[in-house]
């Protein structure tokens, strides 16, 4: 299995990766191979399987309901690249 | 054409845990920005969510309280999505394992009758943070203070029918998670809000017609609107011959209209998976039958109780149960009264329009349910009239006194009934008005009876209210011949 060039292009936009127009001819042999391998395990029967959440055989934790953060805003927005009146700055988004 | 409206809506309830869903964080409203952001909100690397035992318990609660199969495990997925306000680039929440199964919400309609909603399912997730695009020069502003506050997601099945009914059910959801205190319900602080999915058929036809999907809706007037004038424009599209699209769309209410937001196929595709952070949500009986036992009396079951033990009309006992507050407040000022009908006239009439004309919440009443129930007390016995009670109401609201008695005391506002000022009250108002006496006694029977309601009036003028109607009524008969 392949994928064409819209597709290459539609899960580039979807994670937010720049990919080169040369690069989508390898790109598309690679991913297809991933999805060949996937087309081979699918062969598996696992109709009588439970679908795995999680590999490990353990269950979630619960922390109690109480305050155990303090405010640490100047230490946190000091690696931001821009802040003002208290907020991160990032280039506009409106819908 | 006659057209069928279809409406599906998913609620999302803030749950009021003191902290985030997967952090330490406080979930406190209106702090200065970023100031309850921790490492885990905002993504740091190597942060890991711990889950919030009382967000789950609540979530427990409300699937409780709608009848729901609880998912004895549960699973927390990734929904991923690009938007500076989500941190982590995905959203925590549960998409195959939910923690709440389907249940049933009934509304109640204006009509009296009511209506069985199916609830597909409900699942905890995590609130995104705000984004403020004003006044940071062509920039965005980003708050995370809500992000990772805890929600829980309410989708009903599509069997809503109006948008009244959709309303009523918003009321109901609102309603339910105030009476468990799982939910402040503020909807001004955006603590309920909700989209809906809309669309219209024609009448008799099963399948579905193509639905837009109204976001993030928070008030109930707004659903109201929206959905009217959603389902107004799918009628006049499909009737000029236009197709319905499958989108998402804002209500603008200023212009009371719906725009087209963003097309779904292309920023819809969330690649859902389980969360690796989190492992599954493995539950013991045991906690689910101890959060039963701790259910207070829900709105429904309430109402019917209202309605059997104080003889309320349906209409009456659903407006005082609306809220548990009210509900509260009204017991008190019944059991205070000793006449359960005129607690809920008063409640419902003159209490409800005071605090909606101030713009109160019952718990910030003026007059305490004790007092209200003592004013209705001096109803009962007849010392005041149902006029004069509205005065003294006023007179309490604005704090003129304590109690209605030290008000009735101090204006000297207490019935007049003895018959002895009475009776020369209704000699001067006979003196004055030969002309009626005369007319009254010249009238057969059937017309006396209107006629005497015009000494009456001139009495209770002269008495400023005061006279007991009674009393004069007895005394008129007696001094007129009739």
């Amino acid at each position: 299995m392949s994928l064409d060039q819209n597709e290459i292009s539609k899960l580039a936009r979807l994670a937010r990766i720049s990919i080169a127009d040369s690069d989508t001819a390898e790109l598309s042999q690679r991913i297809g191979d991933i999805l060949d391998m996937v087309d081979v395990m699918q062969a598996v029967d696992t109709s009588n399987v439970v679908a795995m959440a999680n590999p490990h055989d353990a269950v979630q934790r619960l922390r109690a309901d109480e305050v155990s953060e303090i405010n640490q805003r100047e230490h946190f927005q000091a690696i931001a690249p821009q802040t003002a009146d208290g907020l991160y700055l990032v280039p506009q988004v409106i819908e | 054409m006659e057209w069928e409206v279809v409406i599906g809506l998913e609620v999302h309830v803030q749950l009021n845990t003191k902290t985030k869903i997967f952090s330490g964080s406080s979930t406190t409203f209106g702090a200065a920005p970023n100031t309850q952001a921790s490492a885990v909100d905002l993504a740091l690397p190597g942060t890991l969510p711990v889950l919030n035992e009382q967000a789950l318990k609540k979530a427990i609660l409300f699937g409780l309280a709608i009848d729901a199969d609880i998912c004895m495990a549960s699973v927390f997925d990734r929904k991923n999505y690009f938007y500076p306000d989500l941190p982590k680039g995905y959203q925590t929440t549960q998409m195959d394992f939910p923690i709440v199964g389907p249940g049933i919400v009934t509304i109640s309609l204006s009509d009296g009758s009511s209506r069985d909603i199916r609830v597909h399912h409900a699942h905890l997730e995590e609130d995104a943070g705000k984004s403020l695009h004003e006044d940071y020069h062509g920039m965005t502003g980003i708050d995370l203070n809500r992000a990772g506050t805890p929600l829980i997601e309410i989708v009903s099945e599509p069997d809503l029918r109006s948008a009244e009914e959709a309303v009523a059910y918003l009321r109901k959801i609102h309603s339910i998670v105030t009476y468990l205190d799982i939910s402040d319900g503020d909807l001004s602080q955006g603590s309920l809000r909700c989209d809906a999915n809309v669309s219209v058929r024609p009448k008799g036809q099963a399948e579905y017609g193509t639905r837009a999907e109204i976001k993030n809706i928070n008030s109930f007037r707004f659903v109201e609107r929206a959905i009217k004038v959603e389902v107004q424009r799918q009628i006049e599209l499909i009737e000029d011959g236009g197709k319905v699209k499958q989108e998402t769309r804002l209500y603008d209410s200023d212009k009371n209209e719906t725009r087209a937001m963003r097309s779904k196929e292309e920023a819809n595709d969330y690649r859902y998976f389980p969360c690796p952070d989190l492992l599954p949500v493995v539950i013991e009986q045991s906690l689910v039958d101890q959060l039963k036992t701790t259910m207070p009396e829900l709105p429904d079951a309430k109402r019917q109780r209202f309605e059997q033990a104080y003889g309320l009309s349906s209409y009456d006992a659903a407006l005082l149960t609306t809220e548990r507050a009210i509900a509260n407040y009204f017991e008190a000022a019944a059991d205070a009264a000793g006449d359960a009908k005129l607690a809920a006239n008063w409640v419902n009439g003159e209490l409800s329009a005071a605090l909606n004309r101030d713009n109160l919440g019952i718990a910030n009443s003026p007059v305490s349910a004790s007092q209200l129930g003592g004013l209705i007390q001096r109803i009962v016995d007849n010392s005041i009239s149902g006029k004069i009670a509205k005065q003294v109401f006023e007179a309490l609201w604005n704090g003129e006194g304590d109690s209605a008695d030290a008000i009735i005391d101090s204006k000297g506002l207490k019935q007049v009934s003895d018959t002895g000022a009475l009776g020369a009250m209704v000699d001067e108002v006979l003196a004055a008005n030969p002309d009626q006496v005369e007319q009254f006694r010249g009238a057969d029977e059937g017309k006396r009876k209107k006629m005497l309601g015009f000494f009456v009036g001139q009495i209770m003028k002269a008495s400023k209210g005061q006279a007991n109607p009674g009393v004069i009524n007895k005394i008129l008969n007696e001094k007129l011949g009739g």
